[in-house]
């Protein structure tokens, strides 16, 4: 049984490794092989990136060599796909290479698209690439006083990041001691603070103690980088002095040019992880289309059911498992606390009150990350 | 001739129905309709608010069994 895994960010990474281990005496035996193709020999802890974005963090803390994350059995090679043969259980990489399997599993993550806003990727700071988030840095570093516009794109990645960048914001301009001197205003997409509920309840008299101004039903139409002004697509519009924007997201380039979905977001069963039409076709992460978070824990928990199943079959010939929709995601929410948010398909997330432990719990997965895409945790 | 085409956000809660119309929305053609599914009560009103602001089009909202049915039309 040929299994590839396309992919080797946090869903890649922990499935080609779940694999490795479910299915080690059948590698041995040389009844099954995982190959995995990635585009990078290094691994990026993504989260990570708002750290560096005010200096918490330096860049080469967010890599690794992918290679050392991953279970010895794994064919692991640098040379992403270029052409998906989904009808002929094929796919060409860029060095030209033809790879034959029996299942693949497509974890090719997002990229931003601050392109598809006019005056966006001129007018406002990123903290969602390396070299965004150090540039965001130094205009942070540099600014003294005025108006700090935060806007969001969808769909986005993180869906937390927006809150957490601006209790971010907060903090950094106070430790500064020119809090007063900044003026923070947030703006969300639909007509609340954010899309959870409870996390926009919890939110919203936060924001109000910190002075946080916020416009809701705001979806960014253009940046006029000239005069400093963003508009919405509802009519409104914002001065800064400084834009944060949190970009609309799509899949990878490959994953649109070969039509496997509009925009690179693959049509996936949401229990099953299948792509639609084919049986032997896993999606997991932020390349499916499914009305889930874009998030690490996504992935890791779909990683976890495609392992499982992908298992099964090479075991017992079937699947043994679903995905229900399941996310946890840590909140920082400044002044050393955070809290979570946790839900599937069927439970709402219900959020605890912020804590000191909880940080402390987040900051050490920022460590714990590494064992967690090992799959030992 | 526009196309219907269902957004299927029933039992989701991130980044929920509203945000996932807001998406489809942005890529869908002048004179579309989108049909949004969703299981939460407060979409009936959390899609009508976001229509009538940006200026798309209310075509009916509608109850089936436990599922709203919100068929908006964009315009612009």
């Amino acid at each position: 049984m040929r299994i590839l895994v396309v992919g080797g960010g946090t869903g890649g990474t922990i499935v080609a490794n779940s694999l490795a281990r479910r299915l080690s005496s059948e590698i041995r035996e040389g009844k099954a092989k995982v190959t995995m193709l990635s585009a990078s020999h290094r691994h990026m802890y993504q989260p990570g990136l708002l750290y560096v974005a005010f200096g918490q963090m330096m860049p080469d803390e967010l890599y690794r060599d992918q290679a050392s994350l991953l279970e010895s059995s794994i064919v692991f090679e640098v040379d992403p796909v270029e052409e998906f043969m989904l009808d002929r259980n094929q796919v060409r990489t860029a060095k030209g290479k033809i790879h034959e399997y029996d299942i693949v599993v497509i974890a090719t993550g997002s990229r931003i698209v601050p392109e598809e806003v006019p005056g966006l990727a001129e007018g406002a700071e990123t903290f969602y690439t390396e070299e965004g988030a150090i540039k965001m840095f130094k205009s942070l570093r540099n600014f003294a006083a005025g108006r700090v516009g935060i806007v969001v794109g969808v769909p986005h990645k993180c869906p937390i990041a927006p809150v957490e960048v601006t209790f971010s914001l907060h903090d950094y301009f106070r430790s500064r001691g020119i809090r007063d001197q900044v003026h923070i205003k947030y703006h969300y997409p639909i007509n609340r603070i954010h899309s959870i509920e409870n996390v926009a309840k919890w939110a919203r008299p936060e924001f109000d103690r910190m002075g946080v101004e916020y416009e809701t039903l705001f979806n960014v139409s253009e940046v006029d980088v000239e005069h400093k002004v963003v508009k919405s697509e509802e009519g409104t519009e914002y001065e800064y002095d400084l834009l944060i924007s949190i970009p609309a997201h799509r899949g990878m380039e490959a994953i649109e040019k070969n039509e496997l979905g509009p925009d690179g977001w693959i049509p996936t069963d949401r229990h099953k992880l299948t792509m639609e039409g084919y049986d032997n076709v896993y999606v997991l992460g932020d390349t499916t289309n499914l009305p889930v978070s874009k998030t690490g824990s996504a992935a890791h928990f779909e990683a976890d059911v495609v392992a499982e199943n992908i298992a099964s079959i090479v075991k017992i010939g079937a699947p043994v498992t679903e995905y229900d929709g399941k996310v946890y995601c840590f909140i920082e929410a400044g002044h050393d606390r955070a809290t979570y948010a946790m839900f599937n398909y069927l439970n709402p997330p219900d959020l605890k009150p912020a804590s000191k432990p909880m940080h402390w719990f987040k900051m050490s997965y920022n460590k714990l990350y590494w064992a967690s895409v090992r799959g030992l945790l | 001739m526009s196309e219907t085409k269902i957004i299927d956000a029933r039992n989701t809660f991130c980044p929920g129905p509203l945000m996932e119309l807001i998406q489809h929305m942005k890529k869908a053609n002048v004179g579309d309709t989108l049909e949004l599914l969703s299981t939460d009560q407060g979409t009936a009103t959390d899609v009508p608010e976001w229509i009538n602001k940006v200026g798309h089009e209310m075509i009916s909202t509608e109850k089936i069994g436990e599922d709203w049915h919100i068929k908006v039309r964009k315009i612009k």
